[in-house]
Formats: structure tokens, sequence, C-alpha cells
């Protein structure tokens, strides 16, 4: 727990705060570029790094406390937002990290209860599929959760790019030229859709494993006591399965708020980012070959606040069910 | 079994034919990482005929090769960069000078392929490239419009393709946020007259220049695909290919592809010109580029000697011979085919090299992820472009570049 945990958490904490760069010295520098005729070069001021004795640059690392966050949180532009003719909301959401809170946010929320939805629909579909067929349904339905994220999201976004097959289909039978990757919202609406079809089978197959346990006789006494299909649903069933549909919130709230797969695969970066990607996008190199480790750990650090605060009342719940039951 | 026998023999045979394109015999075991567009494909393919060589060719090879140039000993031996990309291997301090060697293996290069810092040759380059306009010939003569060159008449073009509804969108261009993005913002701000920081490394990119920049390309990007922002190099090459694009300021790497009869339905139709110019009157809005090789530092020198011998010998006539319309090729003995017509009016017209330095590097990537915002309406111009100074202050004050 402690070394593989622990240890890489309070060594990313400790990272946000410290800053390492290499120290750069302005010199003229003369560089000659290849033309078609003759060379062309010319003397600039540059700054460039400075080398120590074996040719390695010489890089210093100073303590800068809580800059990172302020970079990354912009608590004087969100002030300025709220000001007067700030923008309010609107202006909010145009820094990067509000951005990303916003999607990652309602990207897991909206899909946690479709999954939800869907999982139990299809596990009571299948469960009263005649038993000859179950296989063969249980596997069907099984599929997209086998199917590699990156590579799913990529062959969905590949349906529907420029011409792809969907687009040109819609386009031959309405007559009407859809792009859904001209505007956020359309790719939104994609990246929600792949997502519930991805998950789903998960919950499906937690649920209906539950299923099979489902006591046989309280579902024949509410029968006897005139209980419909829906009130033998909402007053057996679900309480029966409670515990796993917090179970499967559980997974998926911490699944889904590492949402980055779908921003890759769709390519969505213009118009949405997710808080995953923005530790990504600090982590590559730039042009100048440089990684802003500091931002990253920064960035990761506030994912996991807020993986934690999402997460506070499911774990308070299933606390206090195993505490009520002992 | 004669069969068999027969198979080696041709084998052989074969590989020994191979061979004669390589003008030596390499034994030491070598490693290259380069970009994988045409050019470097005819490169690598003569470096393997020397023997024992492992090329790598990857489009993401610009985020690989600081850190597996920086191993010791380094992962690779040989590496593919540009002017771009040549400055965080400098910055690093990964790769090695090479006058030594060029002294001593390189009297087949011409002297404009030595890449020069600071008194030193650290690359060879083996050609040029840049992104200028390629136009469908045919349908600019029916509609009676002379070859675009300002990115005006090219709007007043547009119009008129739009109009005739000959093409699905008039024009195409690299709009992908990122690398692309800010290399066409770059190009026009250049044109425009811009200059991206002060003496003192602050940005001065909120100004007039940028203004019109992202004006222009609003423009632009109205004539385009509404589908823009995920448009890259290779999904403007299949516009071009598909007849879906009328005109487009692409690399000139790309512009034997649309001629290839195998992939393109639009061969013999394609017209090369320089790059608009922003202003009338104006240099052609675009930069020059090269790409060349490296040799990594962590190595040995028997190492780097095989190396630099295998680099030479893969940017050697043969290569040339194989794959004459792959590039603007520096290489000794190239004639220019019709293909680089676009680059050669570009750079006679004036256009600046690509601007590489630590800095610039830092603005590309600022501009890069934040002109987007412009495009899809979410801020104004003058909101955009403060942002995008603040996001490049963040990034040089964390370098130490900004006090």
């Amino acid at each position: 727990m402690s070394i593989f945990i622990a240890l890489p958490l309070i060594g990313v904490f400790i990272e946000s705060f410290y800053s390492t760069q290499p120290v750069f010295e302005t010199v003229d520098v003369q560089s000659c570029t290849p033309g078609f005729t003759g060379q062309t070069c010319t003397t600039e001021t540059k700054s460039r790094p400075r080398f120590d004795a074996n040719g390695a640059p010489i890089v210093a690392t100073s303590f800068i406390g809580v800059q990172a966050y302020r970079d990354l949180l912009q608590p004087d532009a969100v002030v300025r937002a709220f000001g007067p003719d700030g923008g309010g909301l609107w202006a909010l959401l145009s820094i990067d990290f509000y951005a990303a809170l916003r999607f990652t946010v309602t990207f897991t929320l909206i899909t946690l209860p479709l999954v939800i939805g869907f999982g139990l629909v299809v596990a009571l579909a299948v469960n009263s599929v005649t038993r000859k067929l179950r296989g063969l349904v249980i596997f069907a339905a099984l599929l997209p959760f086998i199917i590699t994220p990156v590579i799913g999201a990529l062959s969905i976004r590949w349906l529907f790019i420029g011409d792809g097959i969907l687009t040109a289909a819609i386009r031959a039978i309405f007559n009407s030229n859809i792009s859904m990757f001209a505007q956020g919202w359309t790719i939104e609406l994609l990246m929600l859709t792949y997502r519930v079809w991805h998950v789903a089978p998960f919950a499906f197959v937690v649920f209906y494993a539950g299923l099979q346990t489902v006591d046989q006789d309280t579902l024949e006494s509410a029968i006897v006591d005139g209980a419909s299909r829906w009130e033998r649903l909402r007053c057996v069933i679900v309480p029966h399965l409670m515990p796993l549909i917090v179970f499967v919130a559980l997974i998926h709230l911490m699944d889904s708020y590492r949402v980055f797969e779908e921003v890759v695969g769709f390519s969505s970066q213009a118009h949405r980012i997710s808080l995953q990607f923005l530790t990504f996008n600090f982590l590559t190199p730039d042009q100048t070959g440089n990684r802003a480790i500091t931002r990253a750990a920064a960035s990761s650090m506030l994912t996991m606040v807020g993986i934690v605060v999402l997460l506070v009342p499911l774990i308070t719940h299933a606390w206090r069910t195993q505490r009520g039951r002992r | 079994m004669k069969k068999t026998l027969a198979t080696a023999l041709f084998a052989l045979l074969m590989s020994s034919t191979a061979h004669a394109s390589c003008s030596f015999q390499n034994t030491v075991p070598l490693k290259s990482l380069t970009a994988a567009f045409d050019a470097w494909k005819a490169v690598t393919a003569t470096m393997a005929e020397c023997g024992n060589v492992r090329s790598e060719l990857d489009q993401d090879f610009r985020t690989k090769q600081p850190a597996a140039f920086a191993a010791n000993p380094s992962l690779y031996h040989i590496g593919g960069v540009s002017n771009g990309t040549l400055v965080p291997l400098m910055n690093g301090g990964t790769i090695r000078p090479l006058d030594a060697l060029v002294a001593k293996y390189g009297q087949d290069l011409q002297p404009n392929q030595l890449i020069k810092v600071d008194g030193k040759i650290m690359s060879v380059a083996m050609d040029v490239n840049d992104q200028h306009l390629m136009y469908r010939t045919d349908i600019l003569q029916e509609l009676g419009i002379a070859v675009p060159t300002t990115w005006d008449e090219v709007l007043d073009a547009a119009a008129k393709i739009k109009a005739s509804g000959k093409v699905a969108y008039p024009l195409g261009g690299t709009f992908k946020p990122g690398f692309d993005l800010g290399l066409d913002f770059t190009n026009l701000f250049l044109g425009f007259g811009g200059q991206f920081t002060k003496a003192d490394n602050t940005p001065s990119i909120n100004s007039p220049a940028g203004l019109k920049t992202l004006e222009m390309l609003k423009k632009i990007a109205a004539y385009m695909d509404p589908e823009y922002l995920v448009s890259d190099s290779t999904f403007v090459q299949k516009q071009f290919q598909q007849g879906k694009i009328a005109i487009a300021n692409l690399w000139a790497t790309r512009a034997a592809a649309l001629d290839d009869p195998k992939e393109s339905q639009v061969v013999g139709k394609i017209g090369l010109a320089a790059a608009p110019a922003a202003v009338k009157g104006g240099k052609p809005a675009t930069t020059l580029w090269w790409d060349g090789i490296v040799i990594a530092k962590n190595i040995t020198d028997a190492e780097a000697d095989a190396a630099f011998r295998v680099a030479i010998a893969g940017m050697g006539e043969s290569t040339l011979k194989a794959a004459p319309a792959a590039a603007v090729w520096l290489i000794k003995g190239y004639t220019p085919t019709k293909y680089a017509a676009g680059a050669v009016a570009s750079a006679n017209g004036g256009a600046p090299p690509y601007p590489s330095s630590t800095v610039y590097g830092l603005v590309a990537s600022a501009v890069g992820d934040g002109a987007a915002d412009f495009l899809t309406g979410k801020k104004t111009a003058e909101k955009t472009l403060a942002d995008i100074e603040a996001a490049y202050l963040v990034k040089a004050k964390e370098q130490g570049l900004v006090k």
C-alpha cells in the first residue's frame, strides 16, 4: 500500500511545488540554413540553455509555492469573470481548467444513470429470454465491452468524420448534410453515446449475476399479493440489487472521471477537453522539448481531489449500510 | 528442392545488387528515428541497403526524440530532424557536432546542405519544404480566374468557385489545433509583418498583425469543410485527391501524391504556385523548412563514424534516382521536377526561414493551442490573443526566459 499508492502520491504532491528549469543565457548565435542557390546565414540574439563541462544542460530546481495551482485555477481571472462586465459563467468556461472540469463532471453525471439504466434493462431482458439462446445473447451484449476504448472511439470517429459511411448514408437518405465534428455539442453527444455503449455491458453482467440470486419465494408471494410487474421490479428486484448498483456506480464514477480515450479518439481538443487530457497535454513535450511537469503534478492532484469529492456520498452510503447490517 | 534453391539463389542475387546502391558494407548495428513521409522512406530504404540498419519511421518522432537521445547510451544513432525539431535536441545537448565527420566523409555534400549553429555543423540537410499554393487548373481555367497571389485574391476566387458549385468546398487547409494551426498562424502573422516577441522575450502577439491574422484565418475557414478543426496534412491531401476542394496551401512533399493515379482522381489537374502573400506586394506568407539528419552524442565514436557514413549514403545519388519527386532535394545532381515549382517560387519570392528558437517554440505551442477559440466563436479576437500571450508567459516564466 505505502510503496505503490502513498509514496507516488506524496511524490507528485511535493513535485507540484517545485519547478526544475534549464538555466538560459542570452547570446548572439549565427545560424545558417539552406537556400536553393546558397546558404542564408543570420546572426540573432537568442536565449539558449547553458551547458556544463560534460555538455549536459545546467538545470536549477526552485520552490515556487502554489504558483502551479494559481496558473491552473487562475483565481484572478475567475474574480474578473464574475465582476462587472466579466462575462460570468461563459468567461469562466473559456479558462482551460474550468472547461475541462465542466466537461468531465457533466460527462460523468450524464453517463452514470444511462449506464445503470441500460445495464438493468438489458439484464432483465436477457433474463427473460429462453435458456437456449441466453449464452449467445450474453456474448453479443458483452462485445462492446471487449473492444479497446481508443480503438472503439477511432472506429466510431471514422464512421462520421468527413464523408464517413454513416455521414454519407444519412446524406443519401435524408438529403441533409450533417457535420458531426464541426461543433462542440455534436462531438460531446458522440462521446457520451460511445461511453454508454461501451460500459453498459459491464453493468449488465453484474446485474444479470445479481438477478440469479433474487429470492423466488418473495417474488411469488408478491404475485399472489397482486403486485404488477412494475411494482415487483420497484419493491423486490431493485432493493435486492441495490448493493450492486452502488458498486457499479462507484466503479463508473472513478472510470469516467478519468475520461481520456474519447478526447484522443474523437480528436475533440479544439472543442472539448477533460482533466486527464489536460494533464497529458502538460506532460507532452512542447516544441522546445520541455514538459510542464509541475503543472501536470498540480493538475493530477486536483483531479484526485475531484474524484474523492464525487465518491464521498457513495462511500458513506455503503459504509452506513455495512454498519447497519452488523 | 530445386525450387527452393532457385529462390535462395535469386534472393542472394537480389541482395547483392541491392548492396550495390550503398557504396560500403556497414558492420556496426545502427538505429534511426525519423518522420514517416515519402522523402524519409526513400532515404531510410537506401540506408538499409548498407546493412545492419534498423529504421523507425514515426510521425510522432518529435515527442519521442528528445527523451530517446538523452538516454545514455542513446536509443538511436541517427535522427531525422527539421528546423523546428532541431531545437529540443540542441537545448538538451544530445547531438554531436559533425565538422570532423564532414571533413572525413562529406566530399559529396554541397556547402548549402551543412546546417551551422554558432559555427559548428550540427546537421546535414537533405531537402527543403514549405507550404505553398496548390490549385485545380481545370476549375480556375473554366471560371476564368487568374492564379491568386494574395490571400484576398484567394478569397475572391473561393467566392466564385462556391457560386459555381464545382466542388463541395472551395478551400482546404491544415487547421488542426496544435502544430498545424500554429504553423498557419505563423505563416500569416509573419506575412502581415508581425513580431512574436520583444527583445526581453515578452510577447507582442496581441498586435494589429495578430488581429489581421485571426480575421484572415476565419475568412479562409468560412470556405472550408465545416469540420476543418480536425484537418491535418493527410486530410487536405485526401480532399484534393477526391476532388472535393479546389485551392489549398499545402506541403510541397504532398504535391507528387496528388498526381499519383493509384490514389488520386485529379491526376494532371493540379497546379503549383508560390504561397499567397498576406498583403498586396508582400512576400509569400509561408516559412521555409529543411529536413536533415543529426547524430547522437551519447554513442561511441566508432558508432558515430558508421552512423554518419550510412546517413550520408542515404542522402546520396541512389536515393535521388529511386525517388526524384519525393521532395525538393538538396542532394548533388538534383534537377527540380515539376513538383518543386511551388517551393522554388516561394523561396525566390523571399519567404523567410521557419523561426527555430526556444522562444518561438513556446510561442508556437501557445498559438497552436489557443487560436481555435476564436475560430469556434468561443472568444473575441482580442481575448484570444490576450489568452495566447498569457499561456506563453506561463510557459516562459516556468522556464526562466521571462523574469
